[in-house]
């Protein structure tokens, strides 16, 4: 009978999380930040209608950078979680945290059981009554979770975005403000300025919205508002 | 862990069925050896509902009262409830399983919009209804019975449409108006009186209350106005901007001037 061949699990982890890596630095990045008014979602996206951003419930938003189909999926099972738990319960019991962990769990449960870990990174993020409570998870390829404050980046092009953003962020910025930072810190991802720049795609989470807070950003509005600022 | 079920659609109310049917508020039923009618008459009641179209878009009311048997259950219950941001769905029946209807009906149409990106057209929600009214046959065989209206306004079509159903889950489109639940007959032949084509906002409101007003009069399980504690029929305007409550104030002094022509 044949044996399969002895690989070691320090072997392994490292050839799955090399594997993932590989798939999520081909993806374009996606900025997450806080303004004053709630929290603003920007990611480069040549496409209009396969979505990065998404609204998962009242005050809950998600975005996935890595392979489309995967965090499209994490998308809806999120959407699926939160919805079920607001109906069995109550939609205030439909927290920020428990869904980050239940990601993270899932997510985590693939990398180590399924022979292909999953190439995604993603964020849940929220706003809260007031800046303090706003929250931010990023949940990477092997089930990891961090929470952010001020911003949080994923995608390949994250380290230099990360970067940018350290020293050029500040707090309480205008939408518009927050809009025109995250562009410039996507194009600061890039080693050379791309010739034609790739369409962004908005996602607001707005506090002082009555009911659900998400809303997209159109074409026209963001043309508008990145026109509008000083210096382009 | 997200969730274990195995259902892929997008809609809310199958996922309930493929994989958490214990949450499913009508089914697994008891087959309650009663004689007809005896449950019902131990269940709230919610009674009259109507809708009307006008120029802008339609209408839709209802009383506030619930019965049980010949009991007061409620006087502030809501009957008529937004479903999305152009469409509303009013219930009569047993107040019980209607409210639940309209939770996962809501639910129902948010979740849809949140998976595909996109929101259900006006056709489709009347549809998704449909199908909910149809799963509650069986325990409107046990006197749960659970008879909704749905309106809205057709952002396609540029006007607004009403819907009816019958308990097997048949649904009817209404060109004009219409009115359900126990004073929904007497609401009927005022509306008919009265309704004609190319009503404008403040003339299909006044009718909307005289209706109610004239059902109040008529069936002992609808209230009219209630003056002394403040409470009005519930009217709800839906046009291509979107959903508008009708204030307290305005109801008021609608019911006032209706009421004053009752003492002759």
């Amino acid at each position: 009978m044949a044996m399969p061949f002895y690989v070691s699990p320090d072997q392994m982890m490292q050839d799955k999380a090399e594997y993932a890596r590989k798939g999520i630095a081909k993806g374009r990045s996606i900025v997450a930040l806080e303004y004053g008014d709630g929290l603003l979602l920007t990611a480069e996206n040549p496409s209009s209608s396969l979505s990065k951003i998404s609204e998962i419930y009242d005050r809950i938003a998600f975005a996935g950078v890595g392979k489309y189909s995967e965090f499209e999926n994490l998308r809806k099972a999120g959407i699926r979680y939160a919805d079920l738990k607001g109906y069995a319960y109550s939609r205030k019991d439909v927290t920020t945290k428990s869904l980050a962990n239940a990601y993270s769990e899932t997510i985590g449960t693939v990398f180590t059981r399924d022979p292909k870990p999953l190439e995604v990174e993603i964020l849940v993020v929220a706003v809260g009554d007031v800046v303090e409570h706003n929250e931010m998870y990023h949940i990477s390829f092997d089930g990891s979770i961090n929470d952010h404050r001020r911003f949080a980046v994923i995608g390949g092009q994250a380290e230099r975005i990360r970067a940018y953003l350290q020293d050029h962020y500040t707090a309480n910025l205008s939408l518009q403000e927050a809009l025109v930072l995250s562009r410039r810190s996507l194009l600061a991802g890039y080693e050379k300025p791309p010739a034609d720049e790739s369409a962004l795609e908005v996602g607001v989470l707005e506090r002082n919205r009555a009911g659900r807070k998400f809303y997209r950003l159109g074409q026209q509005a963001i043309a508008q508002a990145i026109a509008s600022a000083k210096g382009g | 862990m997200l969730l274990q079920g195995s259902y892929e659609g997008s809609s809310f109310f199958d996922l309930l069925r493929h994989d958490f049917s214990h949450l499913l508020p009508f089914q697994h039923l008891p087959q309650l050896p009663t004689s007809e009618g005896q449950l019902t008459a131990s269940v709230p009641l919610a009674t009259t509902i109507l809708a009307l179209r006008f120029v802008d878009g339609v209408i839709v009311a209802g009383d506030r009262q619930a019965t049980e048997g010949f009991e007061v259950s409620s006087r502030r219950i809501e009957k008529v409830h937004n479903a999305d941001s152009h469409s509303v769905i009013a219930i009569a029946g047993a107040a019980g399983p209607c409210l639940e209807m309209v939770r996962l009906f809501q639910i129902e149409m948010e979740h849809y919009q949140k998976i595909e990106g996109e929101e259900l057209a006006l056709d489709g929600r009347a549809n998704k209804l449909a199908q909910m009214v149809k799963q509650n046959l069986p325990a409107a065989f046990q006197g749960l019975i659970v008879i909704p209206i749905f309106a809205g306004y057709d952002l396609s079509m540029h006007q607004g449409r009403i819907f009816k159903y019958d308990l097997t889950g048949g649904r009817y489109e209404e060109q004009e108006f219409y009115a359900t639940g126990s004073g929904g007959k007497e609401a009927r032949s005022t509306l008919k009186k009265f309704f004609h084509k190319g009503l404008g906002r403040d003339e299909a409101l006044r009718l909307a209350i005289e209706a109610l007003v004239d059902a109040a009069d008529l069936d002992v399980g609808t209230a009219g106005p209630d003056i002394a504690r403040g409470i009005y029929p519930q009217v709800k305007i839906i046009t291509q901007d979107g959903i508008t409550d009708v204030d307290v104030d305005t109801l008021r002094t609608l019911s006032e001037a209706l009421l004053a022509t009752l003492k002759g």
